[in-house]
């Protein structure tokens, strides 16, 4: 049986997706732009799915425009916005590489972490010039879970940029966080339906009204002029049904989440030495384990539900998924190079992580599949696996390690 | 049958090198190793021989991962290499390379991940000699040999190592590639250091880490006949590329004086040496007295000499090794030790 704990990477399509677009292509989809009756049912169809989309991220449905992913929102919010009104990108140095190569690319400015991963305040407080045209805040992290304090950024960004549009990346959050609440504040919020059970190669941007942003395709004119190119009305459908599902189980599947998570990373805490658990604050040390009653519960009100993220010394992960994967155990380290390499992540960077603790960063991320057995079994193999890396690969004592971590304090705290 | 790691450049040879471990009923997993993340001529991160390896793979029905080892080599092949630039020596990267990232990290990677053996699609093979000890041998293709990059390999590397393609020419490894239809049978053979681009060349590369300092090109008789912008780049024996006459066989380089800024070229004979002083000299088994067969570059000729003490005398006069390049010793096909030129 494999264990699959990726779903921050991509999680399972939901059956009823399945369906809906298998229905679709097998009954036969028209071009939505077209008269007859077929393109007339496409488009019925997809001012539906423009109306559960509207639904689930608390917009009016003129305000939803059909992409391509998550990557084309996040460059279309940002080039776009540029183009419409020029001036300068601003965004925090823990976002997607869909926002951070736009941003940079474009002269635009980085703006710092505090080692929780969260923004630091006060440095986008010194960015935000007059000639900010558009400051671009993630949800919720895609390596860490780490979610930002997008309300308090908002009002900063009213106060001292106030021609400036606000896009949030929630494309982590989306099934975690209430986005159609959350998400008010921002101008432009993207969504991706692979994260959320809807097909690869589908997303959304949230573009409110007066928001106005140039297109990056231009063609037809489809979906207003803002995105140009036939819509994928099959993956569009399965999209809304999986933002709808998620939206109706996303009480229920917080708690149910975040209690294997919590299981999940106290196991690990408790049976591995020498890990740090990012964004969680590192004052409940593993030797508070030894003692009965622990009165320190681990703080994870700054992770999305599902993001168990750790970092282990003296070992790199690269190695770590091998063995994992060959106890059928499917993970991830953090973002990959198109070669498939592992790369040491920016996003621990930023947050101050010294550069070998970063290369033993672990993702275990859960999701609408996940099951008491994928806890249990990843529990079960990766305290040996990381012992018997730690031994091959370093030599080092287990006391070593310990000690190294306690030297290095507060990192990821 | 055993658990067998294979690293596969995206090369024909290495492609090879798995399939016949496939054929022979062995459990191999493929993996390539990402080195280097700047410019090369394979384009960046290598991609495209990520690609190559991967899709091999694929149609060899394997396993493929791709392990990062940047940062080793960075700090054990990067940095020697414009380190010994800067101190007038002429490195050997890819023996660095095997030394410390296939033979080192990867094998006891491969160890931590319970793989009984590594292999890789060099052009050598692995003999026991009379002693029983391991040794490296030259490859069955004398045009293709590569025990020279190998010769340091001690007992406990060779007991884990397997060289496929050693046994076979490389006619025979592109036919075979052929054969299997493995997209890689007609990928040109790579020809330079991995991490040097061809537009920039060296220079480029060590222009951008270290100073480049210029130094006057001069005869014997303290003539002056030119000047170089980077006296780095010069090596001992060189005619070529000064910006003299190519063709005259008195402007070789007999004499490189860093500190000064002064080259020295002269006729051809000046170049050879009766003897080479070594450092760093490693026998394989116990030591040779008697005649050696000696190699100082990859692809070099091998000449016949002696080891005295730490100097090999000649049996003929030799032409200068640059210091810093690897000198291995043969007996017959057999690696039996190894040096580097002082």
């Amino acid at each position: 049986m494999v264990h699959y704990l990726d779903h921050a990477a991509t999680t399972p399509v939901r059956r009823a997706v399945v369906e809906v677009m298998t229905r679709l292509m097998c009954d036969g989809v028209g071009n939505p732009s077209g008269a007859h009756r077929l393109a007339r049912d496409a488009n019925r169809i997809l001012d539906e799915a423009r109306d559960q989309m509207a639904s689930a991220l608390g917009a009016a449905p003129g305000e939803i425009v059909f992409t391509a992913g998550g990557t084309e929102s996040d460059n279309l919010a940002v080039f776009g916005t540029l183009e419409a009104r020029g001036g300068r990108a601003v965004c925090t140095a823990v976002e997607h590489h869909a926002i951070l190569e736009p941003v940079e690319s474009s002269g635009g400015q980085v703006v710092p972490v505090l080692p929780t991963g969260q923004i630091d305040l006060d440095a986008l407080a010194e960015a935000l010039t007059p000639d900010v045209s558009i400051v671009s805040v993630m949800l919720a992290n895609n390596e860490t879970g780490i979610v930002q304090p997008l309300a308090q950024v908002a009002e900063l960004v009213r106060s001292q940029a106030p021609n400036a549009l606000l896009h949030t990346d929630a494309v982590q959050a989306f099934s975690w966080l209430d986005v159609a609440s959350i998400g008010r504040v921002a101008d432009l919020v993207s969504v991706s339906a692979h994260k959320f059970g809807g097909p690869q190669g589908v997303g959304a941007l949230v573009m409110r009204a007066g928001a106005n942003v140039a297109p990056r395709l231009r063609g037809g004119g489809q979906e207003r002029g803002r995105r140009s190119g036939t819509q994928n009305v099959a993956g569009i459908a399965g999209m809304a049904v999986a933002a709808t599902e998620t939206v109706r189980d996303r009480p229920a599947e917080i708690l149910r989440i975040s209690a294997l998570r919590d299981r999940l990373a106290d196991g690990i805490r408790e049976s591995i030495p020498g890990v740090v658990e990012s964004g969680v604050p590192s004052e409940w040390s593993t030797d508070e384990v030894a003692r009965p009653g622990r009165g320190n519960q681990p703080d994870r009100r700054n992770k999305t539900a599902n993001v168990c993220h750790v970092c282990f010394e003296g070992l790199e992960s690269e190695a770590l998924l091998f063995l994992l994967e060959r106890n059928d155990v499917l993970a991830s380290a953090a973002a990959s190079c198109s070669s498939g390499a592992q790369e040491p992540s920016h996003v621990l960077a930023a947050m101050g992580y010294d550069r070998q603790l970063a290369f033993g960063s672990l993702r275990l991320s859960l999701g609408h599949t996940s099951t008491a057995a994928d806890v249990d079994a990843v529990l079960n193999v990766l305290p040996e696996a990381v012992e018997r890396l730690r031994t091959a690969e370093l030599g080092a004592g287990m006391s070593d390690i310990s000690a190294a971590v306690a030297v290095r304090g507060s990192v990821g705290g | 049958m055993a658990e067998i790691l294979v690293a596969m450049s995206g090369g024909v040879d290495s492609s090879v090198a798995a399939a016949m471990l496939v054929a022979d009923g062995h459990d191999v997993t493929g993996v390539t190793l990402k080195l280097w993340g700047g410019e090369s001529d394979s384009g960046c991160c290598s991609v495209s021989d990520v690609e190559d390896a991967r899709r091999v793979a694929q149609q060899l029905g394997i396993d493929h991962h791709v392990f990062n080892f940047g940062d080793d080599f960075d700090k054990h092949v990067i940095a020697p290499y414009v380190e010994a630039y800067d101190e007038g020596r002429t490195p050997n990267p890819c023996i660095e390379c095997n030394r410390h990232i296939k033979f080192d990290k990867l094998l006891r990677r491969a160890d931590a991940l319970g793989f009984d053996l590594i292999a890789t699609g060099h052009h050598a093979r692995i003999v026991t000699d009379a002693d029983g000890f391991l040794r490296v041998s030259r490859g069955a293709d004398s045009a293709k040999d590569q025990s020279y990059v190998l010769h340091m390999l001690d007992q406990r590397q060779l007991r884990r190592l397997m060289l496929p393609v050693g046994d076979i020419t490389k006619e025979r490894v592109r036919e075979l590639a052929h054969e299997l239809g493995l997209r890689t049978a007609t990928k040109p053979d790579s020809q330079d250091v991995c991490f040097i681009h061809s537009d920039g060349g060296r220079r480029k590369f060590l222009g951008d880490r270290i100073p480049l300092s210029p130094a006057v090109i001069v005869n014997r008789a303290g003539q002056q006949l030119g000047s170089t912008d980077a006296v780095q780049l010069v090596t001992i024996g060189q005619r070529k590329g000064l910006g003299l006459a190519g063709n005259d066989d008195r402007n070789y380089v007999v004499d490189i004086d860093r500190r000064n800024g002064v080259v020295t070229v002269g006729p051809e004979s000046e170049t050879f040496d009766p003897h080479t002083e070594l450092v760093d000299v490693a026998w394989s088994g116990t030591s040779v007295d008697g005649l050696l067969h000696i190699q100082c570059s990859a692809h070099g000729s091998r000449a016949t000499g002696r080891l005295e003490g730490s100097r090999v005398v000649w049996d003929e006069p030799h032409r200068r090794v640059a210091s810093g390049q690897s000198v291995v010793f043969y007996v017959g096909d057999e690696v039996v030790g190894g040096a580097t030129a002082a």
